[in-house]
């Protein structure tokens, strides 16, 4: 029983830290048709960022929380650059997206490399959070909780922003039909570098989040990129109920069939997408098929 | 014409007497790299080119192939059975990545794909019991094709610039052929084909069992030179790094994945001896093509020198007429 529910709790807290990372996959993907395979790279940035100033590295040091931040605006400054800069340039061309998108990828391991090396880098869990829960025999960390609750407050933002401003309606008008929003009057294309940098910014987030729990090492974007693909398949692209829903099966079967069934691991995982694909290629919540 | 015959004749001759011009068995061993990737590259680019069907996840079924390979010699049987079990295998995969990726195209199709060489990678990796994990599975010796040892690497040069040629002539008449010509059509107008009543569905999956085909192929060769195939091989790493030689090179042209290969395994194995950063060489390199030459390396080339001829041209012509009076 106590196997079984700190099972539970890690697989929600994953699934938290996946609807960080998915949800402006998600989204970019929606809005601008771009399989955007930096998202993992951008994820791991804000990790090593963070890493960085919370401590060791500078010469000073921040508050956990502080660090976030300034991963967040460093890592979605970054992901403007390259939006406005280099995908801008590359409307509709597939190919041409695939290429830069990989090619920025290699760029930001073999940097990430460089600078804080080969060894996984440890984040001390804030201060405030170290502690535990006692609830009968089991033991609950405090920062795995806490994780739970920042990704539903940002999932709540989210929604806010989504379904209830005016900047969100603009955004959903841009996935559901782009050229009906340009006629409309939306400048889609402002909306494009917004959504971008919202999804690096987020993505950035859940990784310095994440940091004390997974640590930061190199090959973390590749580890990441892959989840954050089968839950946007899996909820449906565009979608942030999709994006929840999705993470939250994802981090279950993340963790139940790595607990349960570690040589097969990876084919539980990616079998509830081939279903979904097979019977709603949309995806569970999705308004188009991609 | 003529010209683009001589041009055939003189690129054979110089990829023929490689081992007499180039010096040192890495070198040698690097062209045989070179190859048996424009293998895996033009197999890619069979449906990624002309077929306009991006796949993230080829590295997975060059990856069942090299392991079947591998898993059959193990296994103590000989070098046929385990070719064709490769082969079987191989194509067998395929078919199932075109069953369930064709239900989608464009970028629906580059993330099933993806995901589906994930599955494979998570299976070499995690499933330790057939693949032997991070290990890996080693091979004992290369195959004796009729009575030929091809241990030495100047003999594995001959023997993958063999099945090279055999591949790129059979991908020239692919694209030559009716199905080919179809191909193209699907990726260019899909419903205007189906329309004329041509099975569009059927068109791609044939194309990608072709494609399936060339890449089992690559694969074997490739476990055949390393003599060792690991989940490394099979990554998205991999299935990406092909990718980029198609479209580097140029997609949906005949050389443009060759030259895409020999680009990529020329700054992995012989630029990443003098720079450390090479990966990030590799990734700058592909920025600076989509910035530059977005349709590839072949096809950009070939414009920049049409460009320069008219404009050679253009110059000539008035200077001769003027000399000549």
């Amino acid at each position: 029983m106590t196997f079984w529910l700190l099972l539970t709790v890690n697989s929600v807290t994953f699934g938290g830290l996946l609807f960080l990372l998915a949800a402006g996959f998600s989204l970019i993907f929606g809005l601008m048709r771009i399989p955007n395979l930096t998202h993992g790279s951008l994820f791991m940035l804000g990790a090593y960022f963070g890493a960085t100033f919370v401590g060791g590295y500078l010469a000073v040091t921040f508050d956990f929380w502080i660090a976030a931040l300034i991963a967040v605006v460093l890592v979605a400054a970054f992901g403007t650059v390259i939006e406005r800069f280099l995908l801008r340039r590359l409307p509709g061309q597939q190919m041409a997206q695939v290429l830069v998108t990989l090619g920025i990828s290699f760029i930001v391991a073999d940097f990430c490399l460089m600078v804080w090396g080969g060894d996984p880098v440890r984040v001390d869990t804030p201060p405030g959070l170290t502690g535990v829960f006692h609830y009968g025999p089991l033991v609950f960390p405090h920062y795995r909780i806490a994780v739970i609750v920042i990704a539903a407050l940002t999932a709540l933002a989210l929604w806010l922003l989504l379904d209830r401003t005016r900047l969100g309606a603009m955004i959903r008008a841009g996935v559901d039909d782009p050229d009906m929003a340009r006629v409309v009057g939306i400048r889609v294309s402002q909306l494009f570098t917004i959504v971008f940098a919202l999804g690096a910014g987020l993505a950035a987030f859940g990784g310095i989040i994440g940091a004390p729990i997974l640590s930061v090492y190199p090959g973390l974007d590749q580890d990441m990129l892959p989840l954050a693909l089968v839950v946007v398949i899996l909820g449906g692209s565009g979608s942030l109920l999709g994006s929840f829903v999705g993470s939250l099966i994802i981090g279950f079967i993340y963790n139940f069939g790595q607990a349960l069934l570690p040589e097969l691991s990876y084919f539980v995982l990616f079998l509830p997408m081939l279903i979904v694909l097979i019977v709603r290629p949309q995806g569970l919540f999705g308004r188009f098929v991609p | 014409m003529s010209g683009r015959l001589f041009f055939y004749a003189a690129a054979l001759a110089a990829l023929l007497t490689v081992p007499y011009w180039i010096h040192g068995d890495y070198y040698v061993n690097v062209s045989s790299q070179i190859l048996f990737y424009a293998i895996f590259a033009m197999g890619l680019n069979i449906i990624a080119g002309y077929g306009g069907l991006v796949s993230l996840g080829h590295a997975g079924l060059f990856g069942i192939a090299a392991y079947s390979t591998g898993y059959v010699l193990q296994a103590g049987f000989g070098h046929p059975l385990a070719i064709l079990t490769a082969l079987v295998l191989g194509l067998a995969s395929m078919a199932v990545y075109a069953v369930l990726s064709l239900r989608t195209t464009g970028i629906g199709f580059i993330m099933i794909t993806l995901a589906l060489g994930e599955i494979i990678w998570g299976l070499c990796y995690r499933w330790i019991s057939i693949t032997g994990g991070d290990n890996g599975i080693n091979l004992h010796g290369r195959p004796h094709p009729f009575g030929l040892s091809v241990d030495s690497p100047t003999a594995f040069y001959y023997a993958t610039l063999a099945v090279f040629v055999a591949a790129l002539a059979s991908v020239a008449l692919f694209v030559r052929s009716p199905l080919g010509a179809a191909l193209m059509g699907t990726r260019d107008q899909p419903r205007r084909m189906n329309a004329l009543g041509f099975h569009v569905w059927a068109i791609r999956f044939w194309a990608c069992m072709f494609s399936g085909l060339l890449t089992a192929i690559a694969g074997i060769l490739f476990v055949y030179y390393t003599q060792f195939i690991s989940p490394q091989a099979v990554d998205l790493t991999s299935s990406a790094e092909v990718l980029l030689m198609v479209i580097a090179g140029g997609a949906g042209t005949l050389f443009g994945p060759i030259v895409g290969a020999a680009l990529v395994v020329t700054v992995k194995s012989v630029v990443s001896g003098f720079i450390e950063r090479w990966n990030m060489l590799l990734g700058a390199i592909f920025v600076t093509i989509v910035i530059l030459m977005p349709e590839g390396l072949v096809p950009g080339t070939a414009r920049l020198w049409r460009l320069g001829v008219r404009k050679f041209g253009g110059a000539g012509k008035p200077a001769v007429t003027g000399a000549e009076p």
